[in-house]
């Protein structure tokens, strides 16, 4: 069961599938503000290494300032990035947002985007003949992605929170002991360490995983068929043949990684008993990796289209309603039309949710951890040497 | 007066935000004594700010945009410097991924460029055409990459990548990597579809579409920071900016007529390259002032700890025993030794141990003070007004078209020369007095990069 104290934590994202990425910071800037007007968690930002649009990272890094309480979680693609870099570009975000950072693990997995790297050899990606970027499968991809996540994780924890201590007397600007190797060895990569970055506000910024992703296009570009995503609360249809075929692959790979490393778990559901279902695996699957009791927040990600305010006020009985019903931590919002359907939202839905005691009226605290009831955890290297004293 | 035949030039500024080199002070002053402050500057205690809180990367940034400056400079960090196989604790440690700072500073700053170090080494062109592209769009056209390679095993340990790159090859990867981004660029759709990119060389593979639109400015502005014959070959050719060490006005006409002669050769105007030394400087109200001040910054820049440990960058060997307020040792250098990791090594030190030697002879200096006498002493010593007018002389007498200026203080070093010495610049009439462009190419006065007709 959720804790019945908290109220359910509250996501938006500020793209959609079918509608074309903008490139202007004042669009994503308006976007978030009105999120935190209606004083929601975060704001996600969906991103593939080959893009279409802006880096999501940086879009988020550039409209942290414009905003003050709303957590910021861009997806960051692992499979053909630099482990280091995603952890010190995350980390900054942190510390540019002032502990508002989140991020969204995603990996690549298409012929297309490997096609876009140009290291001649890269993990699952050998070069045979004409075709030389054969996909990965998702598993693999996955699999190495959890590593990252691992990885990223100790990076953050490698400076102590007073590593830094300015002592003139001996004219050391860190204590050296605070600060640590990592010696991380993955399967595919490994990472010395210690970060280049001090460790960020919220000492580890908020780990998303999204368990059932995207449906892939057959190229690897985003799943065609928007303009007929449900209304909220009509029951789902079948899911296209690419989407069963993606689940079948990735599905299990994805809810390993986000039992063991996730802070926050979004489920793609359309209906609560899936969303439940999903809750229940999930947490099993945490507490085999040792995370009992804890194991991540599990928000339901819905497909919303709100066409009329009549809409507005039905979203506010049904995240009500599936709450009541302990399928979900919270809720993760993919609006069909951002700019209206958020509007619409904050205007609409938000009221009825505060009346009923299910979202806040104001910010109580400064960073996501703090909005989403998450402790600020301590530097695991911190606990390892309090422990050998 | 004759009148000069050529019209003044214009000196371009940019702002580096303070390093992790022991030249940024980061002690608090001694009670009693609050040398540090800077003529024009805030209050004592604000001098000494955080290397990593926003709000310092922000200070720094809207002081240059005040003085109207180019650019904002971040340097890049991918491993902590090591020394004896210990991570180096005496200077100021850690700092932001530059293109995530960056992208924040676009939003409380309108006109100012924004410029970002980053390894061709540890990316991939694909990705770094996205994320300049990126910043480009979110930043209005303020974009700058300085672009370098990292040869050594040291920071590759932190990388899949791993750190093998032969010598030889650094520039060879540069090249190939920067005409990728750029292919990738002009091929981002601007109304129209994207072009497909089939780049395939020696370092790379890429094949497939930019998903980005076509930046304001086409391509942000490349700056080059490497001061090799094939450094300054790979900036003729590909460069708008060089960001070099030549600080002095000999060498850096040398440096300045030599890069400019290479342009010919690439079909490239001399006003397409923009040479910019790393400067540094201290103000007084008199000459004495700032000479008095210069030295006590020195002192605070190099600690006895640092002393020594400079010497052992220089000696190879373990020096701790020694006394950094007594002589100099009498053993020679360790031509083997490697003590110092991620740091540039010393090409011969044998030569420099005993020049150090003999001028602390000669001088009857310690160690502390010889290592401040013979390193980083600061570029510009003086009066607001004689700063100016070395400056201005140093620009017209052709050794830079401009400077990047490094203050010592995080994060109001910069305030004092923005409120004392930008006026008497625009006074002289080599320093705007309002941003006419919005971009960083119009502030630098670079022409838009032309783009390839479609073929197709």
């Amino acid at each position: 069961m959720p804790e019945p104290h908290h109220p359910p934590r509250l996501a938006v994202a500020l793209d959609a599938p079918g509608v074309p990425p903008r490139h202007d910071a004042a669009h994503y800037t308006a976007l978030a503000r009105l999120a935190e007007h209606g004083t929601l968690d975060f704001v996600t930002l969906g991103d593939r290494f080959g893009g279409p649009g802006p880096d999501a990272l940086a879009v988020l890094a550039r409209i942290a300032p414009d905003t003050e309480r709303i957590g910021l979680v861009p997806t960051v693609t692992t499979t053909h990035t630099e482990p280091f870099h995603v952890s010190t570009a995350v980390a900054t975000l942190d510390w540019v947002s002032r502990g508002r950072a989140g991020w969204t693990v995603e990996v690549s997995t298409t012929e297309a985007e490997a096609a876009l790297v140009g290291r001649p050899q890269v993990l699952g990606f050998a070069r045979t003949g004409k075709d030389p970027h054969p996909a990965a499968s998702p598993a693999e991809v996955w699999s190495e992605a959890g590593e990252v996540a691992d990885v990223v994780g100790r990076l953050w924890d490698s400076w102590e929170d007073d590593a830094e201590i300015r002592d003139r007397a001996t004219g050391r600007f860190v204590d050296r002991a605070k600060l640590h190797h990592v010696d991380f060895t993955g399967r595919a990569f490994s990472v010395r360490g210690p970060s280049i970055v001090p460790r960020p506000p919220q000492g580890r910024p908020v780990t998303v995983v999204d368990v059932t992703g995207e449906t892939d296009g057959p190229d690897g570009g985003p799943s065609p068929g928007t303009g007929d995503l449900p209304h909220v609360g009509v029951p789902p249809r079948g899911g296209s043949r690419e989407r069963g075929r993606s689940r079948e692959l990735g599905e299990g790979a994805r809810r390993e990684v986000a039992a063991a490393r996730a802070d926050v778990a979004l489920v793609r559901a359309e209906d609560p008993q899936t969303a439940g279902a999903a809750r229940a695996d999930l947490l099993a699957r945490a507490r085999a990796h040792g995370r009992a009791p804890g194991g991540p927040l599990v928000l339901a990600s819905l497909p919303v289209e709100l066409e009329s305010s009549g809409d507005a006020a039905g979203l506010a009985a049904l995240l009500g309603d599936w709450f009541a019903q302990g399928v979900a931590d919270g809720f993760h919002l993919r609006l069909a039309d951002p700019v209206r359907d958020l509007a619409r939202f904050v205007e609409g839905t938000v009221p009825l949710l505060r009346e009923r005691g299910l979202l806040r009226r104001s910010y109580e605290g400064t960073t996501l951890r703090e909005h989403l009831g998450l402790p600020r955890p301590a530097s695991i290297y911190a606990l390892a040497r309090e422990a050998a004293r | 007066m004759s009148p000069d035949p050529r019209p003044r030039k214009q000196i371009h500024l940019a702002a580096h935000f303070p390093g992790v080199n022991n030249t940024t002070v980061w002690a608090d002053p001694p009670t009693g004594r609050p040398t540090t402050t800077p003529a024009g500057g805030t209050s004592p205690g604000s001098s000494l700010g955080s290397q990593i809180d926003f709000a310092s990367f922000v200070h720094l940034a809207r002081t240059a945009e005040r003085g109207l400056f180019d650019f904002f400079f971040l340097a890049e960090g991918l491993r902590l410097r090591e020394h004896k196989g210990r991570i180096h604790d005496l200077d100021v440690l850690g700092r932001p991924e530059s293109l995530t700072v960056l992208n924040a500073l676009a939003a409380v700053t309108e006109r100012l460029g924004l410029a970002g170090t980053v390894s061709a080494t540890f990316n991939e062109p694909y990705e770094l055409a996205r994320r300049f592209a990126s910043l480009d769009h979110l930043s209005g056209g303020r974009a700058a990459w300085n672009i370098v390679t990292t040869s050594d095993a040291f920071t590759g340990e932190n990388f899949r990548r791993g750190g093998y790159l032969d010598h030889a090859d650094r520039y060879t990867r540069a090249a190939e990597f920067l005409a990728t981004a750029r292919a990738l660029w002009d091929s981002g759709p601007a109304g129209g579809p994207p072009r497909r990119v089939d780049h395939s060389g020696r370092h790379f593979v890429v094949r497939g579409e930019f998903g980005v639109a076509r930046s304001p400015q086409g391509h942000p502005v490349v700056i080059q920071a490497g001061d090799s014959a094939e450094g300054r070959e790979f900036a003729a050719s590909a460069a708008d900016v060089i960001f070099t060490r030549h600080s002095g006005p000999e060498a850096g006409r040398a440096f300045y007529a030599d890069v400019k002669r290479r342009l010919p050769a690439y079909g490239r105007r001399p006003e397409d390259l923009k040479i910019m030394p790393g400067v540094t400087f201290v103000l007084g109200d008199t000459l004495a002032e700032a000479q008095e001040r210069a030295v006590e910054i020195r002192r605070q820049q190099v600690s006895p700890q640092t002393a020594l440990l400079t010497l052992e960058q220089v000696w190879g060997v373990d020096l701790s025993s020694y006394d950094p307020d007594g002589p100099l040792p009498d053993i020679d250098p360790d031509p083997h030794g490697e003590l110092a990791q991620g740091r540039v090594r010393i090409a011969d030190p044998q030569a420099v141990a005993d020049r150090w030697r003999a001028l602390s002879r000669a001088k009857g200096l310690s160690i502390r003070e010889t290592v401040i006498e013979t390193t980083g002493r600061q570029s510009f010593v003086g009066t607001p007004d004689s700063v100016a007018r070395e400056m201005d002389h140093f620009v017209q007498s052709d050794a830079a078209d401009g400077f990047i200026l490094v203050p010592h203080l995080t994060p109001d070093g910069l305030d004092p020369f923005v409120e004392r010495v930008v006026p008497l610049l625009q006074e002289r009439g080599v320093h705007r007095t309002e941003y006419t462009g919005t971009t960083l190419r119009s502030h630098l006065g670079l022409p838009d990069p032309a783009r390839p007709a479609r073929k197709d």
